[in-house]
């Protein structure tokens, strides 16, 4: 009785209804009452004026926090009264239980656009400057106006970093993987417990290890390839674990049919494995991505700093669009504040173009087919239908049930 | 000699009993050997070197900064644990104060996130329109991806002004509570300087608690929606409230799941650099006190020193480093094998 309302029993859909009630009525399957909205609303507007109430008139309360807290509990209580009125005791813990976890999460949605939305609106100054996108910052001092000035240095430094690392880690990444799944073994679970133990390392750990080898020991100075090398340390052990749960995920079945089929085992991975994960491996190689891009303390101990626009990883410091805005918003010059508002919109905008890359070429499980594959797909197969067709050219029946074959 | 003579059945493969007669030769237990060919070889060495070359590095970076904190923990010793400051050059340094800092921000950011991230998670799985969900799904995901500096910013140049009033409400109702209390402020004065709740680890933790809400947040989804169907469908049909059901299935399904979640978020958080080191001011005492200014933690410690370290003192930092990865390490452990054991990340694991 708490869940749905007792509806008097409809009558029978019988060969010959009684004609007086006409066209039958359409049933409401829907669940909300205009009860419980009057309800919400109830509560909601006697705990606005309970509230204000309380802190205009009765108490020494103020403050727009204390007024928001008070309001909330007020609307919770009085909420719970109202329900209690027409309902019984499970059904108004239903209710107050919904209107809690329903908040908080609204709560927390809220606070998470808010985090982009503030950056991405204390970054507009910076950003309708075309400047800020084609110049560096060697010509603008702190007080400059935000006309001179810009970036370029760190959109360049981020793409050449995170490029190289891609380039060491991606490959090794990948292979890893495989390793993990397709050569099982003592030595495999082995690797797979120290590469689940270094995704703990923390980012900053990673960046005092290349520091203290290649920058302190070889006696190299700091540079874009050093940040890249620390940045490739984090990122590695993210992607073996991302690539080993999408590789794990590809049907057994498929496997065993290549070997049935007498293949060996490297012509399995290549032409059924990989195939089959590959939506999956875009998705954790662009996530892998996304983490490294975003990442400062790493690279705040690896690549120096500098205002001026460096195209060679290999020598001397290189700025990244993190590190960037951490150097900057550390000014106290407004238009410096603004400068570094806008690297991380900038930064934040990156990010976003990486998670929507990914969600079209992920999203999709292994095996399943985008709509071009599966007319590439359906071409292959009418190809084949034809030219067997053309084999067995005395066969009639051949030829029309051919094209009727399904594709995978 | 006599086990021949005792036991007349073909004898182990080594060799066969030379007082037999001629006959068969006795059955030997065949060696089952498929040869691969030679590019399965090298694809298997390939792999194998792929692997090993993974594990070596991984190795390396372990081994390296266990090596070189070696030198620091083997002149502090014990004090280690036990020093608050950080003078390695004088030759007292230790990780009390800043493994102390390090843990207070990461709870304040547990206590925060996971209730935040529990409703969202319920929300989204049981709540929301099925057309929404997968929009808050993506907004979630894409949340965990957002650079740690962002965070900061926020944190920064936002929470940090706005969350006042609420520290000093909580200090001045609650201030009775030991770790609530502040030193030096003064409720009855209205024009007491602000400047005792900023920086503190308070603020430092509700910036961490953004930051690791929509990782906890996105685990717990998973695991709530593979709930079983027929255990939902079987808790309606007994009567059971949209409530009911959650308490009777979900939560008791996911409960491996919201744990590992959990843990995972506390790792995240206590390896949290930039955000943390853009909030806090650094101080190297012991400092319980949540809402009063000044705290600590390993990263932003290393964050802050590592360019005008010694060769000393950049081993002290290794062995903070270290230490800090030890406790990440055994967090993470812990989680995955609390999901693993589960009944939730068992269907999971497939």
């Amino acid at each position: 009785m708490t869940i749905a309302p007792e509806r008097p029993p409809q009558s029978p859909p019988a060969a010959q209804p009684p004609p007086p009630p006409g066209p039958e009525r359409r049933r409401r399957t829907g669940s909300l009452r205009s009860t419980d909205v009057y309800a919400v609303l109830g509560a909601a507007a006697a705990s606005l004026a309970l509230t204000w109430l309380l802190f205009a008139r009765l108490l020494p309360f103020s403050g727009a926090v204390g007024f928001v807290l008070v309001a909330y509990a007020l609307f919770l209580g009085l909420y719970a009264l109202l329900v209690s009125f027409d309902e019984d005791g499970p059904a108004v813990r239903d209710r107050i239980a919904g209107a809690v976890v329903r908040s908080l999460g609204l709560v927390l949605l809220a606070v998470l656009v808010f985090v982009v939305a503030f950056t991405l609106w204390e970054g507009r100054e910076a950003l309708v400057h075309l400047n800020f996108f084609t110049e560096d910052m060697s010509l603008a001092g702190p007080l400059e106006p935000l006309d001179v000035g810009g970036i370029l240095h760190a959109v360049v430094g981020t793409l050449e970093q995170v490029g190289i690392a891609l380039a060491l880690t991606v490959p090794s990444g990948i292979v890893c993987a495989v390793f993990l799944n397709e050569v099982p073994g003592p030595f495999a679970r082995l690797v797979r417990t120290i590469v689940e133990a270094m995704t703990a390392l923390p980012s900053i750990v990673a960046g005092l290890f290349i520091y203290a080898t290649v920058i302190l020991a070889l006696g190299t100075e700091r540079s874009g390839f050093a940040a890249s090398l620390a940045l490739s340390v984090m990122m590695l052990p993210i992607i073996i674990r991302a690539a080993d749960v999408v590789i794990r995920l590809v049907p057994g079945t498929l496997r065993e049919a290549s070997y049935a089929m007498g293949s060996s085992r490297w012509r399995t991975v290549w032409h059924v494995v990989l195939p089959t994960a590959r939506s999956g491996l875009t998705t954790a190689v662009i996530l892998g991505t996304a983490r490294g891009v975003g990442e400062t303390s790493p690279v705040l101990l690896t690549a120096g700093f500098t205002a001026e626009l460096n195209a060679l990883p290999t020598s001397g410091a290189q700025v990244s669009l993190p590190l960037a805005t951490f150097e900057l918003v550390k000014s106290p010059e407004p238009n410096m504040i603004a400068r570094g508002f806008g690297t991380a919109a900038v930064l934040m905008l990156l990010v976003l173009l990486l998670f929507v890359l990914a969600r079209i070429a992920g999203g999709r499980g292994p095996g399943q087919l985008t709509k071009r594959q599966e007319r590439r797909r359906a071409e292959a197969s009418r190809k084949d239908a034809a030219r067997q067709a053309a084999g067995h050219r005395g066969a009639s029946g051949g030829s029309a049930s051919a094209p009727s074959r399904s594709t995978p | 000699m006599t086990t021949e003579t005792l036991d007349p059945l073909p004898g182990p493969p080594s060799g066969p009993p030379s007082g037999e007669p001629a006959g068969p030769p006795p059955d030997t237990p065949r060696r089952l050997h498929a040869d691969p060919g030679l590019p399965d070889r090298v694809f298997r060495t390939v792999a194998r070197t792929g692997g090993g070359l993974v594990l070596a590095v991984m190795l390396l970076v372990g081994g390296f900064l266990l090596h070189r904190a070696w030198q620091a923990l083997d002149r502090a010793g014990a004090s280690f644990l036990t020093t608050e400051s950080w003078e390695p050059d004088a030759g007292r340094f230790g990780i009390a104060a800043v493994l102390l800092g390090t843990v207070l921000i990461a709870l304040v950011a547990i206590v925060v996130a996971v209730p935040l991230a529990t409703g969202a998670a319920l929300y989204i799985s049981e709540y929301a329109a099925p057309r929404l969900r997968r929009t808050l799904v993506s907004t979630v995901d894409l949340m965990a991806a957002v650079p740690s500096v962002v965070y900061g910013l926020w944190g920064v140049f936002w929470l940090e002004e706005s969350i006042l009033p609420i520290a000093r409400w909580i200090s001045t109702y609650l201030g009775w509570i030991p770790f609530l209390r502040v030193d030096g402020a003064d409720p009855d004065d209205p024009l007491a300087p602000p400047t005792v709740y900023t920086s503190s680890t308070f603020v430092a933790g509700l910036v961490v608690a953004m930051m690791v809400a929509p990782i906890i947040c996105s685990i717990m989804r998973e695991v709530f929606s593979q709930a079983p169907a027929g255990e939902r469908e079987g808790a309606y049909a007994l009567g059971a409230t949209r409530w009911g059901m959650i308490r009777s299935v979900v939560l008791p399904f996911g409960r491996g799941g919201m744990i590992g979640g959990t843990m995972l978020g506390l790792g995240r958080a206590l390896g949290e650099t930039i955000a943390v080191y853009m909030v806090i001011s650094q101080v190297f005492t012991i400092q319980w006190h949540v809402l009063q200014t000044g705290t600590s933690s390993v990263s932003s410690l290393i964050a802050l020193r590592y360019g005008e370290a010694t060769p000393f003192g950049m081993s002290a930092l290794m062995a903070a480093g270290f230490a800090l990865f030890v406790m990440t390490l055994i967090v993470n452990f812990a989680a995955s094998s609390i999901v693993a054991r589960s009944r939730s990340g068992a269907t999971s694991d497939a």
